[in-house]
């Protein structure tokens, strides 16, 4: 009657985890619906709010661009661990024969690809209302930096999305005990995005990668190994 | 297959287990009644794996606690949480649980479990659309599919129609025959005599009795188990 | 401020919804308490108190009247007597011990480093106000300008924000135990945080065009200023410990009463 098994690896474990979120979400739409909304709303309404006689385009855009990545990727970020607490579901999960850390790296891992989902959205509708012309070396590296500013992003927003779904502040405590740790990330993707937006990367595109590249490795490292703290044992 | 000796858990200055001595055979299912608070749950939680003890020992399918994921192999919790995703079907929520927990045939091995507790076809039906009782077949479905030689329930008979909660005691039966240990708790007496191997009534964190199911009067143990459990002066 | 707010004393004993089944008989017969507050509490301001009050009001005393007035900044170089050490306390004393008594608290589970890193969290809080206050103060006679984006003044406005969300998310915690692991695991990741941020902001202003501002120089320091400098520093040291203590004591007591108030729930 036992059937065969193999303990699962922390990838194989996070792996599944992963899928599982991604089905769910393909499953509702709802969270992905909700942050693409806001993000073409969100471009949308500063563009209206702009005075193009005052400030070039060039400008604007990259500030516009990390203002809603850092909203709309919070917004996903709530919704995260919410779902496992709506049966309990996350009782499941802990008392299954996998690491905390395989967890914790499967709900970061469907985060990573749904905040990249809705960056798919949200920078085309920036270079568009706002008309920028870019290079293919110049999208590339764009690319580049937006991948590297959502790992960030979503190490941290993942921890504490964990954490804030069990306080009585539940989804706002989020934006107050993550934003600070978002600065770094922000000011590097926004600067390098200046700079690759304006045609003139040189070495001060690199500095800000570096930076960026920095984080995401001590900060997935980090709340990897912190989660397992946040778990009562 | 279940020891414990002297087990406590201690929760900031209040003592949630405070010296809990059990043993279970192969195919024992113990009935631990209890009222609210009285420790009941924090004692399945340690047993599983969740929680590790404060003091006291215990071994668990030979494995001494706090054995973490070893441990967590061998359990199946049940509790009137569903630990569903209640926005994927039936069979995807089985099969989840099936990956987590290492199983070569994840597919087969959820039909199987599914089939066992008659709802195998309902297993495209998304969660959300089924009744309470039906949700918690699949729940134990969930728990079940790994063959755990543990099995823990707290209140799993909540929410089941008569259906249900015949399904679940065959479940139960099967698993026994199968070798598992039980461990049962609740605070309706009927349910635990009707199952039952042994008997125990917990409060303060303590078995203030314990004893075979065999020879009890359900009648006069209801009588004693008001006594000893009304809120003393 | 809210500096002084009870932050991290409130909510309830370990555990959350259910009756009385902590029965308090057991609690005498169990294994020790190592977080049983005293009965009768010490009282929070005691001679360590006006001695580091005392050694504040001597160093401006010095400042303001035995202290040469700096050529080039005018009398609101004297700010500074108060603005670098507020300063140099928040970041090294207070923060640092908020992040390391936080990495101790996980390691060995003592209610007694999260209460350390609580209130060095609080006094922190109010250093990094004076820091904030103080800056723009002297940048406005001295630079025209009230914030001028300096690199060490952002990074004390983050800290502080940090330090918010700190003390913002004890409050959003009933449970004494989660609380505790959840506010260290978010003290160590913002002391790992701060290397970068004072990275962002260094990068911010080497690679963006930035007014040029006046820097105080220090290497030409009279002997007068560096001895009032370094009396400064040790008036707020001794300050920061005055106040720590006075806090953790006033938590205590805040912790004892409630536990009087009776509502050690179960589960």
């Amino acid at each position: 009657m036992t059937p065969v098994r193999e303990m699962p690896g922390t990838a194989g474990a996070a792996w599944t985890i992963a899928r599982k979120d991604l089905m769910v979400e393909l499953r509702t739409r709802v969270a992905f619906l909700a942050a693409a909304v806001f993000a073409v709303l969100a471009a949308a309404i500063f563009f209206y709010a702009w005075d193009p006689t005052a400030v070039s385009a060039l400008d604007l855009a990259p500030g516009v661009l990390w203002v809603i990545f850092t909203f709309s990727g919070l917004l996903a970020l709530n919704r995260s661990f919410g779902a496992e607490l709506t049966d309990r579901a996350i009782d499941a999960l802990l008392v299954a024969p996998i690491s905390r850390e395989a967890v914790f790296l499967g709900k970061a891992l469907a985060n990573l690809i749904f905040v990249l989902g809705v960056l798919v959205v949200t920078v085309p509708a920036v270079v568009l209302f706002y008309n920028v012309s870019m290079s293919w070396s110049a999208v590339a590296a764009l690319a580049g930096v937006v991948v590297l500013a959502a790992v960030g992003l979503v190490s941290v927003g993942t921890l504490f999305s964990a954490m804030a779904v069990n306080t009585r502040l539940a989804e706002l405590l989020l934006p107050t005990i993550a934003l600070p740790f978002l600065v770094p990330v922000v000011t590097s993707a926004a600067q390098a995005t200046v700079l690759v937006m304006g045609g003139r990367p040189g070495s001060g595109v690199w500095e800000w990668i570096k930076l960026l590249t920095a984080f995401d490795l001590v900060f997935v490292a980090a709340c990897t190994l912190a989660y397992p703290f946040t778990i009562e044992r | 297959m279940v020891e414990a000796r002297g087990l406590t858990r201690r929760f900031g200055n209040r003592w949630a287990l405070a010296g809990i001595d059990l043993s279970l055979e192969a195919g024992d299912c113990l009935a631990v009644f209890g009222p609210n608070g009285a420790g009941k749950t924090t004692l399945l939680r340690v047993l599983a794996g969740l929680l590790d003890p404060t003091g006291g020992s215990a071994r668990v399918g030979g494995i001494a606690l706090p054995g973490g994921a070893a441990t967590r192999a061998q359990v199946g919790l049940i509790s009137h949480h569903t630990m569903l995703y209640p926005a994927l079907t039936v069979r995807e929520n089985v099969e989840f649980s099936a990956r987590l927990h290492g199983l070569a045939a994840p597919h087969a091995a959820a039909a199987e479990a599914l089939a066992r507790l008659r709802v195998l076809d309902r297993a495209d039906a998304l969660v959300r659309t089924l009744s309470r009782g039906l949700q918690q077949r699949v729940s134990i479905a969930r728990a079940f599919v790994h063959a755990p030689r543990i099995v823990l329930l707290d209140e799993p008979y909540t929410g089941l129609d008569a259906t249900g909660a015949a399904a679940l005691t065959t479940a139960l039966a099967e698993l026994r025959g199968a070798g598992a240990a039980l461990i049962l708790v609740t605070h309706h007496l009927e349910e635990g005599l009707a199952i039952a191997t042994r008997l125990a009534v917990m409060r303060d964190g303590r078995f203030v009795r314990a004893e075979q199911r065999e020879g009890v009067d359900p009648a006069a143990y209801a009588a004693e188990y008001r006594e000893l459990t009304a809120v003393a002066g | 401020m809210g500096a002084t707010s009870n932050v991290g004393v409130a909510g309830h004993g370990a555990g959350g919804a259910g009756g009385g089944a902590g029965a308090p008989a057991r609690d005498e017969s169990a294994p020790p308490g190592r977080d049983r507050a005293p009965t009768s509490a010490p009282r929070p301001f005691g001679a360590l108190f006006w001695t580091a009050v005392a050694a504040v009001g001597v160093t401006y005393v010095r400042a303001l009247a035995f202290t040469p007035v700096e050529a080039l900044q005018g009398p609101a170089q004297k700010i500074f007597y108060l603005h670098a050490p507020a300063a140099f306390t928040a970041l090294y004393l207070a923060f640092a011990l908020m992040a390391i008594s936080s990495v101790l608290y996980l390691w060995l589970r003592d209610p007694k480093l999260d209460r350390v890193a609580a209130c060095s969290a609080e006094v922190g809080l109010a250093f990094t106000t004076v820091v904030l206050i103080t800056g723009p103060l002297w940048a406005k006679p001295v630079w025209g300008t009230w914030w001028s984006g300096d690199a060490r003044l952002t990074a004390t406005l983050f800290l502080w924000l940090i330090i918010l969300g700190y003390l913002a998310m004890r409050q959003a915690v009933e449970d004494r135990e989660l609380r505790a692991r959840y506010s260290a695991v978010l003290a160590i990741l913002a002391g790992l945080l701060v290397p970068f941020i004072h990275l962002t902001v260094y990068l911010f202003r080497t690679l963006h065009p930035q007014p040029i501002v006046l820097k105080p120089s220090a290497p030409s320091m009279p002997a007068e200023m560096a001895v009032t400098f370094a009396l400064a520093f040790v008036a707020f040291a001794l300050l920061f410990v005055a106040l720590l203590r006075a806090r953790y004591r006033l938590a205590l007591a805040a912790e004892a009463r409630e536990e009087a108030d009776g509502s050690g729930g179960p589960n």
